[in-house]
């Protein structure tokens, strides 16, 4: 509210000409419902031949039929274990801890099983462990039917023996002819994976082991090893900066592996007095970007020379560059690092050895404690020039054998022709693969892996610290792992279970218990020294960067998605439905353009009437290679003369259907590279977007999101930037919490509730979706549901753009009763679509202690619990919806349909593995059912149930890890407790001067309370 | 199978039958106890031996015709050393059982191996007298007479009425009647409707004629030895067939007395010969063939999918018994359904019960407080929050 802010959701919104985002303010749909296609027209109806009399015979018959049919109960079984293990109570969950490796995605999880099958991954806090949405997903895609089930030889099931025997047989008279056997995997990371391929080379000799990232970072690698010797990035710690430059780098991403934004928010914990600057210089609006103190948009050609500048300015060497129209942003961002000085730190995405070099070299003149050259990371390791060598060298028929593991160059690769091409021309060609997918179709041989929880490995993500992997559950295909099949291809008969074991206890253990390492899932290992640089020439690494600059009418940057990333869980329903943390939209990807840029090519995002996006689609055309239609939605914050388009889609085989959307994005990375410049041309037809953001309106009660500046909450009293809303009662201002409508229930005994979420420290990953989706059985609804708002996430992220405002607060609320008396104050601006900054604001059901939704239910099927929770009882729910009428949050889901066991949602829920994954402490709903958050009852009922067996009261802090969303969540943001226990964290952010509640005016009295946002604005 | 009860020796008869045994030691085992040898050979021999059949060791019937009672002696308290000793009976033995020693015996007096030894050699019990008679049918319990009460007062009400239309003038009368009528239907026609889904007294034929009379009840195994989950989950748990192994290994057959009325002896043995089935145990080699199938037990009390209802809950924190909701299962041969599993039923439950508090430190604070809240002395599981939709509904 005293925020100088105006907050919208879409740049509709911005047009004043536009009458139907205030309409839709107002109403659930602007146009009348069509009711034609199920009823059929008047005359039709009058034609009927069913009186009446007729239909209410029928509807008695048939009433009368099911009553009867139901008192017949069926017969259910129960079938106990013959032998039960003993580790397994039914009914009681198991944990593991286990590791996250597939190449893209590393994370040390928790996984939770039951009766041994694992349904929920959780990071594994005891390795300081975070998990993105990936990742919490992960679970799922180890039930998924269109796996690879068996061995495959040329497309025909085979058995491993005869696959095992096959290719000894041929990789023997490979070695006889002393032809070249190429391992081609994705970045493993593991330490005694490596050490079986050394076995591999030294009995068959002429073998090259390659590694190869889809999304590769190999110009930093490259960097890295010709400075300091060794092919590794370097660390990040984030959290002891005080000013982060980032030159396209998207570090809250998946760059250089991701797993930043731990470091960056503890970073920026304004309660303990400190808050990074941010600054960030990019084209795309990524989430990195989204979460910058300062976003300055630059095109890549331009970020080239905006680094060069920054290191001049830093330095006041003069390496030569070219101004850029930001150069002011740059002077200042250079005066902060040099003000931060060693607690300074530098990053960009630039893929080009060189920009690298010179980020390099700047940290080093800024001698960053950020950057640590001892904690190096092994996250990526793909060489792009050894790949392009073995295209070259196939298709030379220079290679005798291609075996393929961890990766799916068919579908990655831009010259994936000429891949397929020198396929044909092996003696050999072996894809490990965990389903059928682009490479194993190709292959000769298709060898099924098992997934990361049914293998054993080892992981070693960054130095001191190196993870174990165990299966949770029996292999649920006829798979073999990939280190299996290598042991017994160089002749040794023991399983890669013992030689990991032996492998650790030589070289990793010291000494120590591996049952402890195990128990674990990590082993912390001794600091190692930073390595010795060497000096790096900026002079020749500046100039020949500078030449390499290509510009062009539009620079497509190509990025992988917070929901797919490279791709490969593509076939994953949770994270195709899970909404862009940018856009809000799902199901798709599509081709983002700047406002500018669409008004003179004559691209729009028309809104339907029910909060669906339209879009047109385009042809890119990239050095010839067009990808045709392609849908284009406008991207506020998009840089201008330049486009973004989402890798990992696309993809058509090991597919569902409804899963096959998008285009693929990998035919325009040509030459390995993420920058390219592209033509662009409209085409005919429409696209219909799956874009959340202007559904769940809240009526345009924006002032539910509250920030301020880190100034401001330092230096100014609360009251100035959260001010506690007033109401008039009597005739005077009173604040609005002291007057209520309901009489208030004695909570202070027991458990009482409450969810803290800090806006400051959420990045919007997304990983609480996806979470709260795998504890809660949450369905899936599919793209054309989740078009027409008919979306069941519990727990949604709304994100908010804004744009500052010169009029005051005060002055302007006055005016402000519709959409269209804002829209007047921007013209003075510039256009705010431009640059809005960005923020995020989960939102699940408030709990509100007096609930509008529980006083009109009319069967009594939403109830407030003492302990805070706000209950819904679907068995009792007899669908009226009026409660979702009622909320002013819009959290509640109905039920349109049955989502489980029906081939019209043909998700996890409809399929034998899907359902493998269904929490069983949580009730699959029907259709004709309000759903909604539930504080996960089901698990802090758990914790009181252990807690009452253990004779002991609840530790403080045991509650956090109850509730999905607080306990996935890596940074901290969200926190979850009783605030009747003094002792527990959520106690103290309850009463913290940044706490407020959502429309805490209309007294609702929630047991959600948000932090406000901070940024840090200093600009000098 | 009252048998397998494990009797302890009392000191009283150990000292005397010592006293005993040294003026008869010169004597054979005609002269031992057959009574105390039965009983030293329930508690330490039974659970890998049989008189007239292998099982875990060799049948002991008629021992003194094949071995010495000096080699007894030796062998039963320690066979180990015996073997060392390079004795060809002991090893022959020991390697014909796979190398599987036995427990060493050194408590037992020569006196107590001299009774055993009479025990041994006695004639084994006389068997009953045929069990293919004990199939006679069973008589039919009588209904007893509140039956026939009941039946004699909806005649005369019949009657009334009847007569009240058709003989009777008196129209007040027959509006009365029709109102009774019209009550009685709506009454009868609710609770019927009332029980659909009510599957109280539900008793399905189960594919093992397991009896919680036996086990529960004549010979007092602890419900939790077989329903261990009870305390820990939400489940009470079936037990899995390895569990009932741990007896049956050994007890292959009920004892005479176990057979009732409706089942002979035959048919309980054949009943424990399916649990041998189904965890593929081979009874003549007595070893398991890995051929093993799971028993499709026919699940009596469910709960619907949207009912919560923990076990542990209420057997490890309440205290509560399990009779209190499953019924006299300890005099049941074949399960029903006890009680009718509604809601009311929880309900009422719960605002009776008083939550049993004492000695466990998560309720200590909160106790104090809410009985201070409701000014009673012990609180309700309702007053906790028990009567609350969402904890048992989510």
């Amino acid at each position: 509210m005293a925020s100088n802010k105006t907050y919208w959701k879409s740049v509709e919104e911005l047009d004043e000409n536009s009458s139907i985002v205030s309409k839709l303010q107002e109403k659930e749909f602007v146009s009348d419902i069509q009711t034609g296609d199920f009823l059929g027209d008047k005359e039709t109806l009058e034609d009927s031949q069913t009186s009446r009399r007729d239909f209410l015979k029928y509807v008695g018959f048939s009433t009368a039929a099911v009553s009867l049919a139901a008192c017949e109960g069926p017969v259910v079984k129960s079938i106990p274990y013959v032998v039960q293990p003993d580790e397994i109570i039914p009914g009681v969950a198991n944990h593991y801890a286990t590791t996250l490796a597939d190449g893209f995605d590393f994370a040390n999880v928790l996984v939770k099983t039951r009766e041994g099958r694992p349904i929920l991954v959780m990071p594994n806090k005891l390795a300081h462990g975070s998990t993105n949405a990936r990742a919490q997903a992960s679970v799922l895609s180890l039930y998924d039917s269109l796996r690879l089930k068996g061995p495959k030889v040329n497309g025909n099931d085979t058995s491993w023996s005869d696959a095992d025997a096959q290719i000894k047989s041929t990789l023997a008279s490979l070695k006889a002819a002393g032809e070249k056997i190429v391992l081609l995997t994705g970045t493993l990371a593991s330490p005694s994976t490596e050490k079986l391929i050394a076995d591999f080379i030294r009995a068959y000799g002429n073998v090259q082991h390659i590694q190869y990232d889809a999304i590769s970072e190999t110009a930093a690698l490259d960097a890295f090893e010709q400075v300091y010797g060794k092919r590794a990035l370097p660390g990040y710690d984030f959290s002891k900066a005080q000013t982060i430059v980032s030159i396209g780098a998207d570090f809250l991403g998946d760059w250089q592996g991701g797993g930043f934004e731990k470091s960056y928010t503890d970073g920026r914990k304004v309660s303990q007095g400190k808050m990074s600057r941010h600054i960030q210089f990019e084209a795309n609006l990524s989430l990195t970007g989204a979460n910058a103190d300062k976003r300055v948009v630059l095109k890549p050609s331009v970020q080239v020379h905006a680094l060069l500048n920054l290191y001049n300015a830093v330095t006041g060497e003069k390496l030569p560059s070219k101004a850029t129209p930001k150069d002011a942003e740059i002077e200042k961002a250079a005066v902060q690092l040099k003000k931060a000085g060693s607690k300074a730190v530098v990053v960009t995405g630039i893929q080009d050895k060189n920009a690298q070099l010179i980020a390099l070299a700047l940290n080093q003149k800024l001698k960053s404690k950020v950057m640590d050259a001892a904690t190096l990371r092994y996250t990526r390791q793909g060489n792009d020039a050894q790949v392009a060598q073995l295209l070259d060298e196939m298709n030379a028929g220079k290679v005798g054998a291609l075996i393929t593991y961890n990766t799916n160059p068919v579908y990655t690769l831009a010259e994936s022709t000429a891949l397929v091409d020198g396929m044909k021309k092996l003696k050999l060609s072996v894809a490990f693969a965990s389903s059928e997918d682009e490479t194993a179709i190709k292959a000769q041989f298709a060898l099924p892996t098992p997934h990361y929880l049914e293998s054993w490995g080892d992981v070693c993500m960054a130095e001191g610290a190196m993870s174990l992997m165990q299966p949770t559950i029996n292999p649920l295909f006829d798979t073999k792992q990939f280190q299996d099949c290598l042991l017994s291809w160089t002749g040794n008969d023991i399983s890669y279970y013992h030689y990991l074991k032996a492998f650790w206890k030589a070289e990793v253990l010291g000494g120590t218990s591996w049952n402890q390492a195990l128990h674990d899932g990590i082993f912390v290992e001794k600091p190692k020294k930073s390595l010795k640089s060497k000096r790096i020439d900026a002079v020749v690494a500046a100039r020949t960067l500078k030449s390499s600059v290509k510009e062009g009418p539009f620079e497509l940057i190509l990025y992988s998605s917070t929901a797919l990333g490279d791709g490969q869980q593509a076939n994953n329903p949770w994270l195709q439905e899970l909404p862009d943390p940018i856009t809000r939209a799902s199901w798709d990807n599509y081709l983002t353009i700047s406002q500018s840029d669409a008004a003179a090519l004559g691209f729009s995002n028309p809104v339907q009437d029910n909060g669906a996006i339209d879009g047109d689609y385009a042809n890119i055309t990239v050095n010839g290679v067009v990808l045709e239609k392609v849908p284009v939605l406008i991207q506020p914050g998009q840089a201008k003369g330049t486009l973004g388009l989402a890798l990992g889609y696309g993809k058509t085989k090991a597919m569902k259907k409804e899963m096959q959307v998008g285009v693929n994005a990998y035919a325009l990375a040509l030459d390995f590279s993420n920058v390219q410049i592209a033509g662009l041309s409209k085409t005919e037809g429409t696209h219909k977007f799956a874009c959340e953001q202007l559904q769940h309106t809240i009526a345009g009660r924006y002032e539910i999101l509250k920030e301020t500046s880190f100034d401001a909450y330092q230096n100014e009293p609360a009251t100035e930037w959260n001010a506690k809303p007033v109401v008039s009662l009597k005739h005077e201002e009173v604040e609005a919490t002291t007057v209520d409508l309901w009489d208030d229930h004695d909570r202070s005994i027991g458990h009482h509730f409450n969810l803290s979420i800090d806006l400051t420290g959420c990045t919007g990953c997304g990983a609480c979706v996806i979470a709260c989706h795998a504890e809660n059985n949450v369905p899936v609804v599919g793209k054309k549901e989740v078009r027409v708002g008919r979306d069941m996430h519990w727990l949604r992220i709304d994100r908010y753009y804004s744009s500052d405002l010169d009029t005051p607060s005060d002055e302007r609320s006055k005016n402000v009763n519709s959409t269209s008396d804002v829209v007047a104050d921007y013209h003075a601006l510039e256009v705010p679509s431009e640059n809005p900054q960005v923020a995020f604001q989960p939102v699940m059901c408030q709990h509100c202690n007096h609930a509008p939704c529980e006083t009109v239910c009319p069967v009594a099927a939403t109830t407030h619990g003492r302990q805070g929770q706000n209950q819904m009882t679907y068995n009792r729910c007899v669908g009226t919806r009026y409660c979702a009428n009622n909320c002013p949050y819009r959290v509640r889901r109905f039920n349109w349909f049955k989502y489980n066991e029906n081939s019209e949602f043909d998700f996890n829920m409809n399929d034998d593995y899907g359902k493998m994954v269904l929490n069983p402490d949580v009730a699959v709903r029907s259709r004709g059912v309000m759903e909604k958050c539930s504080f996960c009852i089901q698990s802090t009922q758990q914790v009181i149930l252990n807690a009452k067996k253990e004779g002991r009261k609840v530790a403080p802090g045991e509650f956090n890890d109850a509730c999905a969303c607080s306990a996935a969540c890596s940074t901290g943001a969200l926190v979850f407790g009783d605030v009747n226990e003094e002792k527990d964290a959520i106690v103290a952010l309850k009463e913290d001067k940044r706490a407020y509640r959502l429309l805490e005016a209309i007294g609702t009295d929630n047991n959600v309370v948000y932090q406000v946002k901070v940024r840090n604005t200093e600009e000098e | 199978m009252k048998s397998v009860k494990k009797h302890s020796q009392t000191f009283g008869t150990g000292i005397f039958s010592l006293i005993f045994s040294i003026l008869i030691t010169f004597n054979l085992s005609a002269q031992g106890d057959v009574k105390a040898g039965k009983s030293l050979f329930n508690a330490n021999c039974a659970a890998c031996h049989k008189l007239n059949k292998k099982l875990v060791g060799p049948a002991l019937g008629k021992i003194s015709e094949r071995r010495t009672l000096p080699w007894l002696k030796a062998w039963i308290r320690n066979n180990n050393a015996l073997r060392a000793s390079g004795d060809a009976d002991a090893i022959a033995i020991y390697e014909a059982y796979n190398g599987s020693p036995m427990t060493a015996f050194p408590q037992l007096s020569d006196q107590d191996i001299v009774n055993l030894v009479a025990y041994m050699d006695a004639d084994p019990v006389k068997k009953m007298a045929t069990a293919t008679a004990a199939q006679a049918p069973i008589e039919e319990p009588s209904k007893g007479s509140s039956a026939w009460i009941s039946y004699l007062v909806t005649l005369i009400l019949l009657s009334i009425i009847l007569w009240i239309y058709f003989k009777s003038n008196n129209g007040f009368l027959k509006i009365v009647a029709t109102i009774f009528l019209l009550f009685l239907i709506a009454y009868v026609g609710f609770s019927a409707l009332f029980k659909v889904g009510v599957d109280e007294g539900y008793q399905p034929v189960q594919p093992i004629a397991f009896s919680h009379k036996i086990h529960a009840g004549d010979n007092k195994i602890d419900c939790q030895y077989c329903h261990s989950s009870a305390k820990h989950s939400k489940h009470s748990g079936i037990p899995s067939v390895n569990v009932c192994m741990n007896c049956h290994k050994n007890i292959a057959e009920v004892a005479e007395e176990t057979a009732t009325p409706e089942y002979s002896k035959a048919f309980y043995d054949n009943e424990i010969q399916k649990i041998y089935k189904a965890a593929g145990w081979d009874p003549e080699n007595l070893q398991y063939t890995g051929e093993t199938e799971p028993i499709k037990w026919v699940r009596i009390h469910n709960l619907p999918d949207f009912a919560y209802f923990n076990h542990a809950q209420h057997v490890t924190v309440g205290g509560v018994k399990c009779q209190k909701c499953h019924g006299p299962i300890e005099e049941m041969h074949e399960v029903y359904q006890h009680a009718p599993l509604t809601m009311g039923w929880c309900i009422d439950c719960h605002k009776e019960t008083k939550v049993k508090m004492d000695g466990n430190g998560y309720y200590k604070n909160i106790h104090e407080e809410l009985s201070k809240k409701y000014g009673v002395d012990k609180v309700t599981v309702a007053q906790m929050g028990g009567k609350e939709c969402g904890k048992c509904h989510y």
